[in-house]
């Protein structure tokens, strides 16, 4: 027994952080050269009209440049004619044919975002694949694991065949393990590549098919049909084969489309205003300002944002069944948690010896320690840590020592040293207080309202004494006496209070649930940082709240493992599975986390708030940009009739045809600009609202009317030097 | 600095009055519509139990918005008609000394519309066509219900915002009969004695005919004017009982009724916002419409009052001062009245168009371009500048909403306006409301102004031809009623205006009211530290911001061939 094994969990928990924050090897990067080959030509291919019908702002984009391709081939064929001389014609028809193949670009620009978007998923889903496809089975004839086998190809098993898999095989398909026990190597799914154990019963006894047995056997009772698998689902999951649009993103959509009617319209009546003002503006120009003021950068990014934080759900091992959770998640307003491996450790360690008046605290650790040497409990090691770091003893279990298990009738456990005539001279007891107090009493020694006290101050900060007693026999007989009490306390998990604090300041309430008493329950909670805590928690009173706080138009985080946890887990907002859970578990919950990891809420919040604040920036930008395009198309598009109105062209473009060439440049290049900010997405700081929305307004609202006005005048800048400007 | 100080006291002051008013019209209007007791209702309580009776209503009974809506659209139509009947048989009517004959049907449809909507829009001289008894029992009854009908649909929006997992938003004809008779008869009685105290006429006398000291004879119409007179901008109506509408000295004798009638404009849209804030149990989240209405509304006054103190350099090339002295105003005094000058008329007309008044106290035909687009901007957006009584209030919310839902976002939450989830019901109903008046204002006027009929009317060539058709159009849609002039009457506008205030006020209060029965029967998410904040003046911000870009966006092209290049042309010397 070491102390490192017993400081094991809290050194786990820094791992685990580490492993959120750092990339895990074999991770494909957003803009790994692979994707960027594979989501070229898909961005062709999407220029399928029926593709883009779905995206209302680029389907006018394409048909845009539809118009303008087939302007551009009627000019090709068109004669000077009067005012319009040969020049002019050449130089309108380079227009046009330039206007044609940035419109064009514009399009496959946004396909390129939703590709990128896409890429890193279906290159998940082809590692999946390989998994699925290849492996044989050994179909037990029934379900002891010694009966005869059969091998069959997994995509033959049924659903309640039992399957015998050996180390080395991989496990067939999703089921429970009936039998047995085994390391089994999930790496294939979760990317963690420290094997993890799974044995028959309990709550660790759901194995995933595609995984791997390292050691010994076990007997697998299948539970998925081929097809519903979960390595099909998460395929079809970071595919997004199934995506459906989740529903603020048809909010946007409609809000878009709307804008984009509108700019319609101003762009058709634009024409007889033009008319009646003197002269018809061109088709092409006009299509130009349309394409230029409807939302084509959100429109184009739309789809990709949504992906992409699908796919940053995945890259942080968590499956979400569908984009509705990852966008409540980010809505999330209260979180509900479990103490015990998710605020705390798990386990009860000693902190302390608390000596009564007349005794050491030498003599209560000494003794402590001696009650404990055998005793293989988590708080038992504990005991023994704690007094070889305090006082150095050595003591180790030697054949003189007798130990007394712990047994439900004492309540107690603990030592006897036996004498060479094998009789007792020393017994030390620990135990809770009422155990040890009848102890000493049967023994002939009394107890103290002192201890009465230190039990009870103990009880109040939420630690549990542990008290010690011993009987010795020497000269004057035997005597019992306590010694003193051991503190046992939930070591609240490090870094945990911070999380709370940011959690606080998003505006998050966290909730403990903890099956302890509410003594203790409100101390841990106060010392974690919880906002409020749920004690002697059963799933009925569990259920409970989380109907109660729905009602008052809360939306519900948590996480959960077990089957009793399954109807919770489908009545919160947002329910969070561990992948070590049980079926029920799995299928009750919208989101599975690969690492089971109950503190991995916190970092799905973020990443749903991450996704909405990428999609509102981009919006607000998109919005904002058209400003600056006015000023430059208006004044070009009336230069004939009114030229007056170059007053408006602030920017000084150089002619009317760089003016509006240099503006849908913009339009397009800004896409492909934005294409890291909408695949990585907005970080989310957790400052409040207010503060938050002031320094994206800045960033994305203002920024967002001048880096055009910037942008445009630069492209213009570059025609000129080019001589470009027709 | 063409402005003078004079002229920014004014403003200050008129600032500050309505400032101190707002809460009290507040308070005063909240207990109205949440149904508690105030001072009057001891006298009126009676009265309004005994209108319940006889029209057998059951005030306990409350509408879905399905139910709101219809009862609005019944109630609407039977007025439209009746008023119609009146314009079409007036001849036949008592309280007609001058014999006017009756109204030709295009016009009287126009009228009907115009006044049904709260538009007020008068394609008429009001002296040489209606009759005492239409003036009073066909136009004035429509200042009082249309004006009613905006505010109580006002309060129905906000009962949906208030509302938790509720079906209804009240009883459209309870609410109809407390606004009416608590909050405009009242203060229109007051109010129009006040104005016979300082001069304005009240009476049934046949014109009076007067021989002036040129020697010529001049009739002077006589009428009830100064009972209609308040009404009139109390509820944001504006139809003139003359012509001259408030240029008139029997319609608006001195400057203190010049004020007084400023002040009446506004005094209701204010207190909406106040009242809003109060029944969403935050009076900051009222406090921030209005501190938006008032920057806009001071920016949109100065602009008004630079563009009309700078006047017109092509007269200051010709040599005429036109700069303010001790002994003249300067600027450009074309269309205003002596007794109001540069400021006061800038004021009015701001304020006017701000509201969905549009009354007048100078003539927008003759402002200088810049000084023209301010109304036109002003209508153009909305109205939601403290806006039309109600219109102004729901107007405001809905951009509110669509800031909400735009930037909501950047805080990483879904968009929810107080406490009140927007999805995707909200923002298509949010979204067709604001859609629908660019809507008709540019496709109306794109049509007539490449159709003869259409162009036919139009006295004035150019980019000034342009902004007086899409004056005329953007006032019927945005239910202003205030007119550019410049524009003859004919068939073609009479019934293409008619329409256009008609798809302005309903077409646009279906899709909000909708909104209204979406939102009341959501819950309310409640406030944390994460929710986006409404309430601040970062909000103030961005809902002028929202409202400025929307704006911008949908109208810059064609302001830039009206107004915009006109002003541009007139700096070259040209005008139209």
């Amino acid at each position: 027994m070491s102390i490192n094994q017993i400081q094991q969990p809290e050194a786990n928990i820094e791992l685990e952080t580490k492993a959120w924050k750092t990339r895990r090897k074999g991770e494909i990067s957003i803009f790994d050269p692979r994707i960027i080959r594979r989501a070229i030509p898909d961005s062709f291919k999407k220029l399928d009209p029926r593709v883009q019908l779905k995206n209302p702002v680029m389907f006018v984009v394409e048909v845009g440049s539809t118009i303008t391709t087939i302007e551009f081939i009627r000019l090709l064929f068109a004669q000077p004619s009067g005012a319009f001389t040969a020049d002019q014609l050449v130089a309108e028809r380079w227009f046009v044919l330039a206007v044609a193949i940035w419109l064009w670009f514009t399009v496959v620009f946004a396909n390129f975002a939703e590709a990128m978007a896409e890429g890193r998923g279906k290159a998940q889903a082809d590692t999946l694949r390989k998994a699925r496809s290849t492996t044989m089975a050994r179909r037990l004839n029934s379900r002891e694991h010694d009966s005869a086998t059969t091998l069959v190809s997994a995509p033959e098993l049924r659903k309640g065949d039992y399957v015998l898999v050996e180390a080395g095989d991989v496990i067939p398909g999703d089921g429970e393990v009936v039998e047995g026990v085994a390391s089994v190597d999930e790496s294939a799914i979760t990317g963690e590549s420290a094997p993890v154990i799974r044995e028959s019963g309990g709550d660790r006894s759901a194995v995933t098919g595609g995984t791997r047995v390292l050691s010994d056997w076990i007997v697998v009772q299948i539970t998925a049909n081929p097809g519903e698998t979960f390595l099909d689902r998460m395929i079809a999951l970071v595919e997004g084969a199934k995506r459906q649009k989740t529903p603020n993103e048809i909010a946007l959509n409609i809000l878009i489309a709307s804008l984009t009617i509108i700019f319609v319209l101003v762009v058709v009546t634009l024409e007889p205003f033009a008319i009646y003002s003197g002269q018809a503006v061109s088709v092409t120009t006009l299509i130009a300002l349309l394409v230029c003021l409807i939302p084509t950068t959100i429109g184009g990014l739309l789809s990709a944002i949504g992906i992409a934080g699908m796919d940053r759900m995945v890259q942080r091992n968590v499956l979400a069944m569908s984009g509705r959770a990852v966008e409540a998640a980010g809505d999330v307003d209260v979180l509900l948690l479990d103490k015990t491996g998710t605020i705390t450790i798990g386990n009860r360690m000693a902190t302390r010896f608390v000596p009564l008046k007349g005794v050491e605290e030498r003599e209560v650790a000494h003794a402590a320690m001696l009650s404990s040497l055998s005793d293989e409990t988590p708080e038992g090691r504990s005991i023994v840590v704690l007094a070889r770091e305090r006082y150095g003893f050595t003591d180790e279990i030697d054949p003189a020592l007798t130990f007394v298990p712990f047994s439900a009738t004492t309540r107690m456990s603990g030592v006897d040293r036996l004498n060479g005539s094998n009789e007792p001279i020393q017994s030390v007891r620990k135990g809770a207080g009422e155990s040890i107090e009848r102890f000493v009493w049967e023994q002939g020694g009394e107890t103290s309202a002192e201890l009465q006290e230190i039990v009870t101050s103990i009880a109040r900060v939420g630690s549990t004494p542990l008290v010690v007693a011993e009987t010795a026999t020497n000269g004057n007989g035997k005597q019992a006496r306590v010694l003193g009490v051991i503190e046992l306390k939930d070591i609240v998990k490090s870094g945990m209070r911070e999380r709370f604090d940011q959690l606080q300041r998003m505006g998050i309430r966290t909730i403990m649930i903890t099956g302890d008493n509410p003594l203790t329950a409100a101390a841990i909670a106060k010392e974690a940082g919880v906002d409020d805590f749920l004690a002697q928690a059963t799933p009925e009173t569990k259920m409970q709240l989380i109907k109660e706080q729905q009602q008052g138009g809360r939306l519900v985080a948590m996480t959960g493992d077990g089957t009793n946890d399954a109807p919770a887990l489908a009545q919160a907002d947002v329910g969070v599975a561990m992948n070590t859970g049980t079926q029920a578990a799995k299928e009750a919950a919208n989101m599975v986390d690969l690492d089971s990891n109950p503190t991995k809420l916190i970092e799905v919040v973020e990443v749903g708030k991450q996704l909405l604040i990428t999609r509102g920036a981009l919006t607000t930008f998109s919005i904002a940009n058209d400003v600056a395009k006015y000023f430059a198309i208006i004044p070009a598009a009336f230069a004939v009739t009114y030229p007056q109105l170059n007053a408006l062209n602030i920017m000084g473009l150089a002619t009317p045809h760089s003016a509006v060439l240099s503006a849908v440049i913009f339009n397009a290049l800004v896409i492909i600009a934005l294409i890291p900010l909408a695949l990585r997405g907005i970080k989310y700081r957790p400052i409040g609202a207010g503060p938050l929305l002031r320094r994206n307004l800045l960033i994305y609202g203002l920024g967002g009317i001048i880096v055009p006005f910037i942008g445009i005048k630069l492209i213009d800048l570059i025609l000129v030097a080019l001589h470009l400007t027709l | 600095m063409p402005v003078t100080l004079n002229s920014v006291v004014q403003v200050v002051i008129f600032m500050v009055v309505l400032l101190l008013l707002t809460k009290p019209m507040g308070l005063y209007l909240t207990t109205v519509f949440e149904g508690r007791k105030n001072w009057l209702t001891p006298a009126l309580r009676p009265v309004e139990h005994l209108f319940y009776k006889l029209c057998g209503i059951d005030p306990e009974e409350e509408h879905k918005w399905t139910g709101y809506v219809i009862a609005m659209l019944v109630f609407s139509l039977v007025g439209m008609l009746l008023l119609y009947l009146f314009e079409r048989t007036q001849q036949w009517l008592p309280f007609n000394p001058q014999g006017l004959s009756n109204v030709e049907q295009g016009l009287a449809f126009n009228t009907s519309a115009s006044f049904t909507t709260n538009t007020n829009w008068q394609f008429y001289t009001g002296e040489t066509t209606m009759s005492y008894l239409t003036q009073m029992a066909g136009l004035a009854f429509h200042n009082f219900v249309s004006a009613a009908t905006g505010i109580v649909l006002a309060v129905a929006l906000i009962r949906g915002l208030t509302r938790r997992s509720a079906q209804t938003l009240g009883n459209f004809w309870v609410d109809l009969t407390r606004c009416t008779l608590y909050v405009l008869l009242p203060l229109s009685i007051i109010g129009a004695l006040f104005y016979v105290s300082q001069g304005m006429i009240q009476n049934f006398n046949a014109y009076v005919t007067v021989h002036t000291l040129d020697g010529v004879t001049q009739t002077i119409a006589m009428g009830p004017v100064a009972s209609q007179e308040f009404i009139k901008n109390l509820g944001t109506n504006g139809g003139g009982f003359f012509n001259a509408n408030s240029a008139h000295p029997f319609e608006n004798p001195n400057a203190l009724t010049n004020l007084i009638i400023m002040l009446s404009v506004l005094i209701l849209p204010a207190g909406l916002f106040y009242m809003f804030g109060k029944m969403v149990k935050d009076t900051r989240q009222g406090w921030v419409l209005w501190a938006a209405s008032a920057i806009l509304l001071v920016v949109g006054m100065s602009v008004l009052l630079v563009a009309e103190q700078t006047g017109n350099p092509m007269i200051a090339h010709a040599g005429v001062n036109q700069s303010v002295t001790s002994t003249q105003v300067g600027g450009n005094m074309e269309g205003k009245e002596v007794r109001f000058g540069i400021t006061d008329s800038a004021m009015f007309n701001t304020i006017s168009t701000a509201a969905s008044c549009g009354c007048v106290n100078s003539f927008i035909d003759s402002y200088t371009p810049l000084g023209g687009l301010v109304p036109l901007a002003n209508i153009g957006l909305g109205e939601i500048v403290f806006g039309g009584v109600g219109s102004g209030l729901y107007g405001m919310l809905m951009f509110a909403i669509i800031a909400v839902f735009i930037a909501g976002l950047m805080v990483g939450r879904t968009p929810e306006y107080l406490g009140k989830k927007i999805e995707r019901k909200e923002i298509m109903m949010a979204a067709l409301a604001l859609l629908i008046l660019p809507a008709s204002i540019l496709g109306f006027t794109a049509v007539a102004s490449v159709l003869p009929q259409g162009v036919a009317s139009i006295s004035n060539a150019g980019p000034h031809g342009l902004s007086e058709m899409l004056y005329a159009y953007t006032s019927a849609n945005g239910n202003n009623g205030s007119a550019m002039a410049g524009l003859l009457g004919s068939p073609y506008w009479n019934w293409t205006m008619g329409m256009a205030m008609l798809i302005g006020r309903f077409a646009f209060l279906i899709p909000i009211l909708a909104f209204a029965g979406s939102l009341a029967q959501k819950r309310v998410v409640p406030a944390g530290l994460g929710t986006f904040p409404t309430n601040g003046p970062l909000f103030v911000g961005l809902l002028i911001g929202v409202i400025l870009i929307v704006g911008a966006l949908t109208y810059f092209p064609v302001y830039s061939l009206g107004p915009i290049v006109e002003h541009l042309l007139m700096q070259a010397g040209k005008t139209f």
